[in-house]
């Protein structure tokens, strides 16, 4: 690790103003995820913010009856929220597949929204990575990729995106409040944060904009219907997602659905929506019109198709 | 002592200590922090600096140039080690690569520098800025499958056995099964990483290290680096994990002695995660091709069990075949290990080398053949038990109670609640499926010493070089002793790990427990002596017994035998005679109900029985809790655990534990461990096995079959990954 200067902001005006006067500087949070790239020197920040004092702990009510979640609640706070749970439990849902106990005392709303690839080239400094290193080229094309994206890779990175968290949020029609360095508040709809690599460098990852702190997460008014959260790994616990579903199911058979560990992003659209009174092959047609995958991970297109199946079954049974 | 006889009985069999659930005595050590793990001698070495390992960055080629100025010049830097630095080491056989490379570079993350700094965070620091420029080899080579074809007969203890005609009784068999089986590379993963806490007192060199094999670590550590071994002291008395792993000396007890040489001061070096799977040793991955033979009766009439692996030059080979030696009947045979060239990091023992492996294939093949025959699988395997060695039928087993295993596990488990069709039993979107598997696990036994003193207050304290490496070897051996000297647990102290102690057997290849007991035993029988010859009473009919010693009509304390001092008793156990007469092995049949996701293929455990048959059971609480370790461990070895090689850059990409998947404990479900209640008297004065490794072989072949019991895929190819499931499943309605 590199050494590195720290301070506290009191409020998200301090962060962004500190933020503003330390170009290359980095918000931490929970840091369950920068300090493990900084160890290994995947980033090397020399000035850290710390934003857990910024005082954006609390869930609150909107006047839309929807939910306003700081961006510095825990995981753990947010999945046993009692409105979370039972308004939102495909969040709750999402959440607690995630990591460990310990780590989710630990992550925080924006962190996890934030959270960077778990592609293992892009965690060994030793290996090519247009992720971490620009132009360095991608080692998992043509290497390990049957953990990656097989759908919205673009030509200089195929990782998928690990957060369970987002999926949930992205199906809940979330939106993502931003302050930008001046001060002013901006709104992302959570669709637009997380962004496909496409085929440019630097590889891009957030709609967040340099100098921007992230203060809340919205929630519309409660969507109804059944809420699923169905994580498909090898092992029962502590594993990312090689597909997982987001779904929220309504009694007349109609719902929304996001993907994700199949995609570069939490991987949702409207005619994939518009297919679920169809069934999970004609979801899956029209999520995967445009597939990406390699021989090796060619399986989770399949897989994504049969845990929709799985997840719709239910919603029925 | 020799032992070269069966035992006849003896004080252990009274079994008032020896046999009884134990916890481990070491135990609230562990749980209160004041075990010192290798890492954790703050106390006894409190000026040690921190050294951090610099991993090669390339899989074969040669170091161009090595640019350490930058990292020199940052802040607590006090010397770096690197092959220049180090000057001419020499290479103990049991290493295959060298623990310091450079300028020639053999494997992916082979050490070639070590950063010493004065705190943690300053040497990490610095590790990054030392700047090589390497020289990659194009010729590197990293896919079994493909150097298979140049791989050579393996010689010595695993070289080929051909016994009648193979050909001739597989071409006329009218029920056979060939198939072809892999197994992927494997971590040790255990908990404590490699760590060492090297000092220097003029020549003489102290390890505090986290090492299986106390003497083996001394005599390489002194070849390495070219110093007599009687200036070495090797201290490891926890070993928080070893799995084989830390049978060896290691690259951070060669880099700990080297940097504290070069820094004059001790250093401590704690291996990084990350390079806990290229820099270390590591299970082969195989590839194994099973032809089994049948006759219409269900009787094997011809097995041939062919088996691959690769190891860099002068490295040792996965003996998978050897788990189908003796396991089954049948006249014809022909097992071949067969050796290829790669340039991986070094491949070497871990839990049940061969074996664990090798069973998983065989015993996969065995349910193949039992289907084709219509036949029940615990019926077939039962059917063509051998009593004897095929390859030494002059060779009887001494215990063999494979069937019993089977039969008693059957029932316990509810074997007939199976059904034969494959995909027939459902609980809701849940397929379900039993599977079985016999386990086989040699029981070899070492030369082991020990040192026994009585002190005046009437405690006992035992020495040896033995290790605990998890297993329970404090509990057993105090429970030895106890026994042996008729007094409570409560009296024995135990210390371990110390090259000052006698030579033990050390930890490894399932015989510590019976060979350090013995030892154990051995010089108990020498102090027993001493305190009988102390007291006046004939030694031959002596008792002892809740402290008191009599015989003769004579009755005394243990006290008053060491009332004008200390009483010792030190010997070691050899085996031979009838240990080289029979062939020991321990015996088990596995028993696991799995259910698969319909929908996504995904295997989950549901219920496990490991049957064993393992001679006396030492310790009832320890070895259960080594079986279930093991089954964990094999169902891992068949489920998730996979190190991934990047055939282009010739390393394993997946090394983190976040990326290599060990089970957790949401995948281990109900486990279950029935001992049957042996002795084996052909086997050593404790008349023990071994059940550390026997847990494990066997496990994943049950997996595998209940898996198949399932869902109706076969799949050869492990581990059994939801893509490769997945692959197999029915395409849904
Ligand atoms: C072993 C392991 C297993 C895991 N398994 C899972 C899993 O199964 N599923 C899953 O979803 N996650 C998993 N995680 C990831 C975990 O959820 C994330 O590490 C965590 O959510 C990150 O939150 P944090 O608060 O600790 O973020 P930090 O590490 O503090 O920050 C992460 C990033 O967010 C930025 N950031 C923080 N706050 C803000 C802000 N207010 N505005 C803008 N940027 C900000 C930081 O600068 C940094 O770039 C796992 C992590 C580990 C270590
Ligand atoms: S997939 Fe992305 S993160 Fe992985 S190596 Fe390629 S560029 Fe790097």
């Amino acid at each position: 690790m590199k050494p590195f200067t720290y301070e506290r902001a009191k409020s998200p005006a301090d962060a962004v103003v500190a933020l503003a006067r330390n170009p290359g500087a980095k918000l931490i949070a929970g840091g369950t995820n920068l300090l493990d790239h900084m160890k290994l020197e995947i980033v090397t920040p020399q000035h850290l913010i710390d934003v857990n004092g910024t005082g954006l702990d609390t869930i609150e009510n909107t006047p839309d009856g929807g939910l306003r979640i700081g961006a510095m609640v825990r995981n753990t706070a947010l999945a046993a929220h009692p409105r979370v749970k039972k308004d939102y439990a495909v969040l709750s849902r999402a959440i607690v597949a995630g990591a460990s106990g310990q780590l989710r005392n630990k992550a925080t709303t924006a962190g996890n929204l934030m959270q960077r690839t778990r592609c293992p080239y892009f965690y060994d400094t030793n290996m090519p990575c247009n992720k971490r290193d620009p132009g360095s080229g991608c080692s998992a094309q043509g290497g390990f990729s049957r953990n990656h994206a097989a759908v919205g890779g673009g030509a200089n990175c195929i990782c998928f995106f690990p957060s369970d968290m987002s999926n949930a949020m992205n199906v809940l029609d979330a939106t993502v409040e931003v302050m930008k360095p001046d001060g002013t508040m901006r709104t992302i709809p959570i669709a637009d944060f997380h962004l496909l690599p496409g085929d440019e460098l630097p590889v891009k990852e957030f709609a967040l904009a340099p100098g921007e702190m992230i203060t809340a997460v919205t929630l519309p008014k409660p969507p109804g219907g059944k809420h699923f959260y169905r994580k498909v790994r090898n092992r029962a616990s502590y594993a990312f997602a090689l597909v997982s579903v987001a779904a929220v199911i309504q009694p007349d058979g109609t719902g929304n659905i996001t993907l994700g560990g199949v995609g570069t992003k939490p991987w949702r659209s409207a005619a994939g929506d518009a297919a679920v009174p169809k069934g999970a092959k004609a979801v899956a047609a029209a999520l995967f019109a445009n597939p990406t995958a390699t021989d090796q991970n060619q399986y989770k297109l399949k897989l994504a198709e049969r845990t929709i199946a799985a997840v719709l079954a239910a919603a029925k049974g | 002592m020799k032992f070269d006889t069966p035992a006849g009985t003896n004080p252990i069999d009274q079994g008032k200590v020896i046999g009884k659930p134990t916890h481990r005595i070491e135990g609230p050590l562990k749980t209160t922090g004041k075990a010192t793990y290798a890492a954790e001698w703050h106390a006894d070495v409190p000026n040690a600096a921190h050294g951090n390992i610099v991993g090669a960055a390339i899989a074969k080629g040669r170091i161009k140039s090595m640019d350490l100025s930058a990292a020199k010049a940052a802040a607590g830097v006090i010397t770096i080690v690197t092959a220049d630095s180090a000057g001419a080491l020499d290479k103990a056989g049991r290493n295959t690569a060298k623990l310091l490379g450079g300028p020639e570079i053999q494997h992916y993350h082979q050490a070639v520098a070590l950063v010493v700094a004065q705190t943690f965070e300053q040497a990490v620091a610095a590790s990054h800025l030392v700047r090589i420029d390497y020289d990659r080899a194009d010729d590197g080579k990293f896919v079994l499958a493909d150097a298979r074809d140049a791989a050579k007969p393996v010689q010595g203890r695993a070289a080929d056995q051909l016994l009648g005609d193979f050909e001739g009784a597989f071409a006329a068999a009218p029920v056979k099964v060939d198939a072809t089986y892999t197994t992927a590379d494997h971590a040790h993963a255990m908990m404590e990483p490699y760590a060492t806490i090297a000092s220097w007192e003029g020549d003489k060199l102290t390890l505090r290290t986290s090492n299986q094999m106390i003497d083996w670590c001394r005599m390489d550590v002194a070849r390495t680096l070219k110093i007599p071994k009687a200036n070495v002291r090797v201290l490891s008395p926890y070993v928080g994990g070893g799995f084989g792993g830390k049978l060896w000396l290691r690259t951070d007890a060669v880099l700990a002695a080297l940097g504290a040489r070069q820094a004059g001061r001790p250093v401590k070096v704690v291996m990084q995660r990350e390079l806990m799977f290229n820099n270390s040793v590591h299970r082969h991955a195989t590839i194994q091709k099973l032809r089994i033979g049948a006759g219409k009766d269900g009787r094997i009439t011809a097995l041939d069990h062919e088996g691959w692996s690769g190891n860099l030059p002068g490295g040792g080979s996965e003996n998978a075949v050897n788990a189908s030696r003796s396991m089954y009947a049948g006249a014809n045979r022909m097992m071949r290990n067969r050796l290829a060239l790669l340039d991986l990091p070094e491949g070497n023992a871990m839990r049940a080398p061969g074996e664990a492996v090798g069973s998983i294939a065989l015993e996969v093949a065995m349910d193949e053949l039992a289907e084709k025959l219509g036949m029940d699988p615990v019926a077939f395997r039962v059917l063509n038990d051998s009593q004897v060695d095929p390859a030494h039928p002059e060779k009887s087993f001494s215990l063999r109670k494979m069937i019993e295993c089977l039969q008693v596990g059957a029932k316990a488990f509810g074997w007939n609640k199976r059904s034969a069709k494959p995909g027939t039993r459902r609980d809701g979107q849940w397929l379900i499926g039993m599977g079985v598997a016999a386990a086989l696990r040699d029981s070899p036994a070492m030369t082991s010493g020990a040192r026994v003193r009585l002190s005046a207050d009437g405690r006992v304290t035992v020495e040896t070089d033995m290790t605990d490496i998890g297993t329970g070897s404090y509990t057993i051996i105090a429970q030895t002793a106890a026994e042996m000297l008729g007094v409570g647990l409560d009296k024995v102290s135990v210390k371990l790990g110390d090259s000052d102690f006698p030579v033990s057997s050390g930890s490894g290849g399932q015989w510590g427990a019976n060979s350090s007991t013995s030892g154990v035993y051995a010089a108990c029988v020498k102090l027993r002596e001493a305190v009988a010859a102390k007291l006046g009473i004939d030694p031959a009919t002596a008792t002892f017994a809740g402290g008191k010693v009599s015989g003769g009509g004579k009755n005394a304390t243990l006290t008053q035998a060491a009332a004008d001092g200390e009483v010792l008793g030190e010997d070691t156990i050899k085996f031979g005679g009838i240990r080289d007469q029979t062939h020991q092995s321990a015996f088990g049949a596995h028993f696991v109900e799995v259910g698969v996701d319909s929908f996504t293929g995904e295997i989950r455990l549901r219920r496990m029985l490991a049957v064993c048959s393992a001679g006396r059971i030492l310790n009832p609480t320890s070895a259960r809790s080594q079986v279930i370790g093991a089954m964990t461990m094999g169902a891992g070895a068949v489920l998730s655990e996979e190190l991934v090689v990047d055939p282009r850059f010739g390393h394993f990409v997946n090394h983190d534990l976040a990326q290599y998947e060990v089970l957790v404990h949401a995948d281990v479900p109900h486990q279950e461990v029935i001992f049957l209640p042996d002795l084996d008297p052909a086997s050593s004065p404790m008349k023990a096995h071994g059940v550390g490794e026997l847990g494990i072989c066997g496990v994943g072949g049950a997996v595998a079959n209940a898996v198949y019991n399932a869902t109706g895929v076969r799949l050869r190819e492990f581990p059994m990954t939801v893509d490769k499931v997945l692959a197999g499943l029915p395409e849904l309605a």
